[in-house]
This record gives structure tokens, sequence and C-alpha cells, in this order.
């Protein structure tokens, strides 16, 4: 069953009760809330999540609750609770949805170090994957965004995660977090894409949250490949342009942007290693979305 | 339900857990910092490929973490030995550092914040010039916690490494000066013992280990990591216990350090719920059968909540109660009465703020 069955009543009893048990990838969440406002939004952004029944494991038990004491009512407050941890400090209630998913990602990064995980975008062909690494700014989610809704099927927009024992990455297909002008850029883009409410002052600007597609939902646990490590830099004007990047370079590039790799040690640098082996690397410059996406179809089309 | 000492009492009885009851027990076990031991401990019972995928995950998650934290703390310790030999102050490292430079059973799965050093009194100042002048600059910023500390407390403000963010506590006695028992430095520091494969770092004798982690665990024990601390003391004792002469030395030596308070609750609290093994002549020494006077009675309904996973579903109506008497207890036994009443109308005064996280950048979160 998905969530998209349930009717709007039903979720939101259930997120502000035992909360909404679903699976994201390999990771089983339990959302609860005592924040009504954002049911229907969120209902939207996991249609298409399986949901769990409540005999299995969880991996992450979260919540969103309003402030404590006269923070309910006096500049509203939303507060984000992993079992009973409080790991940040409150934000304007408004910025509830955002920061359920930023507290998600906290517990991926805090609780995961079985696999590699990078801070990088990834989307996939098949059973190929295209992995983004890239600090903000670089436009690596407009990009991601785009792809997703152009074919290519989400994995992650900010977690890209690795197993260690057999190189295969893995997918959460969760929220694509849009700042600022890619927000505009996406709505005009894909308008039939489901996007968020714009939330506006948060610490990254304006965010809105565009829900991932039905199918990367549905194909989420194909066992898949980094095929291509792609370093995308948004460049006003330019023409979309592949440049060949060095294994050495590469691996550097990886290595900065994985969130636990000084935590793994040797199994981190040989994760690190295979990946860069595996895959063709590239710096990307480009301005406009359809010539990237051309430049992508271009990637998938050669033979691996 | 209490998974957890289930768990750690019986590692096979994992093999019965639902996968409900698996959720309940890695969550129990994140909250008492023991996700890294427990997998250890299953893992030594050849029960790795009893646990199911997903619990193994953050099981094994937690061993990693532990793992690359005793690579560092290993630098770290030699580090530390360079900043001190040039002024001929030994590197005498306790605790949880102490554990993993041995090579103890007890740094097992063993997480850690800080390092923890003893320095001889007299050469404390010298120390600490040495250790700013290395990169370690002290974190407590409040000038009444400064004062406090220097003047009340066994140990300087936290310090800091500017590059390398650990944190480290320089001790010159294990029990603050105030405090009701006295235990003599100097006679650690004689007996302290160097690591074969580290040269000139130092830990304490097992004894003392043992005698420091009890005094620690029943003075001023952080509630989240009392469980935590008496499984440390459980692989102290089995260590130990290799050598039977080695418990009637342990028990002279919180003699002559006067440390038999501390050590008999902790034999106490093992043997009750770790089912440490403890020979029969050193139970009765320490009480151990008896249930105990009025106020060993009460110890033990405060204890048998605080020993337990700091987790709601382990939780009753007595659980802050007891949180809070055992808050109160460790101060009364830390400080004379006006210097507590002192300190207590300081800290609701001016209570301390809470620290502000950095905002939730991924990179900052992580």
């Amino acid at each position: 069953m998905k969530v998209s069955a349930l009717s709007p009543a039903e979720f939101s009893e259930r997120l502000a009760g035992d909360g909404i048990r679903l699976a994201a990838g390999p990771f089983n969440c339990r959302l609860q809330s005592g924040v009504p406002e954002i049911a229907g939004e969120l209902a939207r952004l996991y249609a298409h999540h399986p949901l769990i029944d409540n005999t299995r494991f969880v991996d992450f038990h979260v919540a969103i609750q309003p402030g404590h004491g006269l923070r309910r009512w006096l500049r509203p407050q939303a507060r984000f609770i992993v079992d009973a941890i409080e790991p940040f400090t409150p934000l304007p209630r408004d910025q509830s949805l955002p920061m359920l998913e930023w507290g998600l990602n906290w517990c991926i990064t805090a609780y995961s170090q079985h696999i590699l995980v990078i801070h990088a975008a990834s989307v996939a062909r098949g059973n190929r994957a295209a992995i983004l690494p890239a600090p903000p700014g670089s436009g690596k989610s407009t990009l991601c965004a785009a792809l997703v809704n152009r074919g290519w099927r989400l994995l992650s927009d900010e977690l890209t995660m690795i197993r260690l024992d057999t190189g295969e990455l893995m997918g959460l297909a969760r929220p694509v977090s849009l700042k600022n002008a890619s927000i505009d850029i996406i709505r005009n883009y894909a308008p039939d894409a489901f996007l968020t409410r714009p939330v506006l002052d948060t610490t990254k600007g304006t965010v809105a949250l565009m829900a991932p597609t039905q199918a990367s939902v549905e194909a989420v646990n194909t066992p898949t490949r980094a095929a291509w490590m792609v370093l995308p830099r948004y460049q006003a004007g330019a023409d979309a342009r592949l440049t060949p990047m060095g294994n050495g370079a590469a691996f550097m590039q990886l290595a900065d942007n994985a969130m636990n790799y000084h935590i793994l040690g040797a199994r981190g640098f040989e994760a690190v290693g295979r990946t860069v082996d595996q895959c063709r690397n590239f710096s990307f410059e480009y301005s406009r979305l359809d010539d990237a996406i051309a430049v992508f179809e271009q990637l998938a089309g050669e033979q691996a | 339900m209490n998974h957890l000492l289930a768990a750690l009492r019986d590692p096979h009885s994992v093999r019965q857990l639902s996968p409900a009851q698996w959720d309940l027990l890695v969550r129990q076990t994140r909250h008492a910092n023991l996700l890294g031991r427990l997998y250890e401990r299953l893992c030594a019972a050849g029960l790795e490929a009893d646990i199911p995928r997903r619990p193994r995950n953050h099981l094994q998650s937690g061993a990693i973490m532990a793992t690359q934290q005793q690579y560092s703390i290993r630098r770290e310790a030699r580090l530390l030995r360079d900043a001190l030999a040039p002024y001929e102050i030994p590197l005498i490292l306790l605790k949880g550092a102490a554990y993993v430079a041995g090579r103890l059973p007890a740094a097992q799965g063993r997480l850690f914040a800080d390092i923890d050093i003893l320095v001889p009194h007299e050469r404390l100042d010298t120390a600490e010039s040495a250790l700013m002048l290395t990169g370690w600059q002290s974190s407590v910023t409040d000038a009444y916690d400064q004062r406090y500390y220097r003047r009340w407390m066994h140990e300087l403000p936290a310090m800091r490494h500017v590059f390398r963010g650990t944190t480290l506590d320089v001790h010159h006695t294990i029990l603050p000066p105030t405090a009701r028992l006295k235990p003599d430095a100097r006679l650690l520091i004689e007996a302290s013992v160097e690591i074969p494969d580290l040269p000139g770092v130092r830990t304490l004798a097992l004894e003392d280990l043992i005698l420091h982690s009890a005094s620690h665990l029943f003075h001023e024990g952080e509630p989240d990591n009392l469980l935590r601390d008496l499984t440390d003391l459980d692989l102290l004792l089995k260590h130990l216990g290799r050598d039977d002469a080695a418990w009637d030395a342990l028990l002279a030596r919180a003699q002559r350090l006067q440390l038999s308070g501390p050590l008999n609750l902790a034999l106490r609290y093992t043997e009750r719920l770790l089912d440490t093994p403890i020979p029969a002549r050193i139970r009765k020494q320490a009480g151990n059968g008896s249930s105990g006077n009025a106020g060993q009675r009460l110890l033990d309904l405060l204890y048998s909540r605080m020993l337990r996973p700091q987790h709601p579903s382990t939780a009753d109506r007595f659980t802050s109660v007891a949180r809070k008497a055992l808050y109160i207890r460790a101060h009364w036994l830390r400080m004379p009465p006006l210097l507590l009443a002192y300190h207590l109308a300081h800290k609701a005064l001016f209570p301390p703020k809470p620290e502000a996280l950095p905002p939730m950048d991924e990179k900052k979160a992580a």
C-alpha cells in the first residue's frame, strides 16, 4: 500500500498519532508531527512511497513538534526530534517541512557508517548512475530536478550513498530541495511536477520541495552502478561543455564531499577509489537546462 | 522492557527478538551510547549472522565510529606525550583513553567525547602552558566557571585543540579536593604503568583504573553514560579477574585510596545488573549479598532507574525524581554544604545558556 492510498483525513490522523511509517530506499522511517499544517504537502511529497506496517524495524523515528511554552503562539517555532533527541535548535514554524527533510538527512549522515555517504546528487538511467557532487550554488539541485523531469530516475538530490561491499549506489527518491531562483526555473521547466509553497528566509534562502517522480520511487531499489561523475557549474551564458577530469582530481572531489570519509578509514578510501575507477569523470559548465539535458542524453546513449 | 540489559547479560537472547523488538533494542542502545559495544559483544558470542540486516547497520555504524576514534586517540596520545615531554611531565591517561592506549577489553566499541589525563598538582601550571603552546585552549569563557574549576575542581576547565577539535580534560586528582573522599593522587601516579608499544605514554594501573571508573560513576557520572560506565567496569573487572589474587589487591588498594565505598557500589551493581563474576569472598566483603540498610536500599532504588538506557521506553514515573536525586547526591558528595548552596544558587540565578547548534547545513550537521 502506498501513502497516496490514505485519504487526507487518514494521513493527518496517522501523522498526528502513531506516525506515517514508510520506506525510503534502504531506510524505514516513521514520521510524526504535532504541526498539522504540513500534512497536505507532506502527503503529496511522499505520495508514491510504500507504507510499512508497525511490526517492522524502523531506522529513523522522527517528529516535528511545536515550540515549547510561549513559542507555540509567540513567533511560533518548530522542533525536530529523532527518538527523543533534539539535535538542532528550533526554527520558525513555517519552516517545519524543510526542517523535517534536513532532519532526515541529518539522521542518515549521523547514523549510517555502514555506507559511504557523499554530499552529492545522483540520478540514473536504467542501472547506470551519474553522481553530481558540488558546492552549494553550483546548480546541482536545479540540474538534478531538471534531469528527473526528463526521464532520469532520482536517487537523491543531497546524499549519494555507496555500499561498501558491492560498490553499488543506493537511492532514496526523497523530495528535491530547490533554492531561490531555481524554484521558478523548475516551475517553468516542469509545470507538472509538484512543488511545495516556497518557504522564505531559511538559512539557505527561499526553499521549495519538489516531489520525486513516481517512476523514481517505484524503481528506487534497482541495483545501480555509478557510471559518470559530473561536477556541474552553472555559468551565466556559457555553452554546455564537458571537460574530462583526471582520476586524481575526481578522487579528491568525491573524498572532499564525502560526509564520513574520515570515519570509514581504509574502507572509505577503497569505496571512493573503486567509484572513480568505474566512472567517466568530468567537470561540466552550463547555463541552459535544455543543452545540459542533451549532453546527459548523449552520455546515456554511449556504451558503458 | 529493557532489551539492552537482557542482551548484555545474555547475548544469545537476541535470537528470539522480533523486528519490532530489535527496533527498541537499537533505540535503547543508541541512548546508552553502547551501539558499538553491543555489536562487538554479539560478534564475540558468534551471533553476527543472527543480527538482521537493518539493526546490524546501526550497531555496526557504532562500532565503526568507535574504531575510528581509537585511531585518533592513539595519535592524540603521541602528540600529548610530545607536548609534555620537554618539561619532563609524564603523560598519564585516564578512563577511555587509557583503555584504548593499553588495548584493554574495556576499549571495545567505546565512544567518547574527550581525553582525560592526570598531571601532578605541582606541575599543573607548566602543563597548561605547554598544552597552550601546542594549540590547546580553554573552552570555558565564563568567569564564574573558570574560577569554579580552578578553585574547587580536580581538573582544569576542558581544553579544546584549535585545529583537531579534540577535547582534553586535565586532572590533577580523580575527585574534587572538596569531596569527602580524598584519594591521594601521588599514589596513583607512582603506580602508573608505561604502555609497551607507546613509549612515554602511561596509564593508571588496572586496579586504579577500576577505582577511578567506580568513583567517577558514583560521584559525577553523566546520567546518559551511567550504564556505559557500568559496562566499562564489567569489562575491567573481568579482565582483573583473570588472576584471582588481584581481587584481594583491589580491595586493599581501595582502602588505601579511601575508595571502598564507590568500589562496593561498583561490585554490587555490576553483579546485579550485568552478572559480572565476582568471587564469593569478595562479594561478602563488599556486602553484595545483603539488601543493606535504608540508605543502601534508597541508592538501589535510584540506581536501578539510572543504570538503564535513558530512553522513554525504560522510564517510569520515578525516573525524573531519581535523576534529580542523583544530581543532588553527586554535588553533595563533592562539596561541603555551604559551597554547594552557593554553587547551586549561582547556577539557578545564571543558568548556563544552551549551546546553540550550528544551522542545519548538511556538512555542519554531520
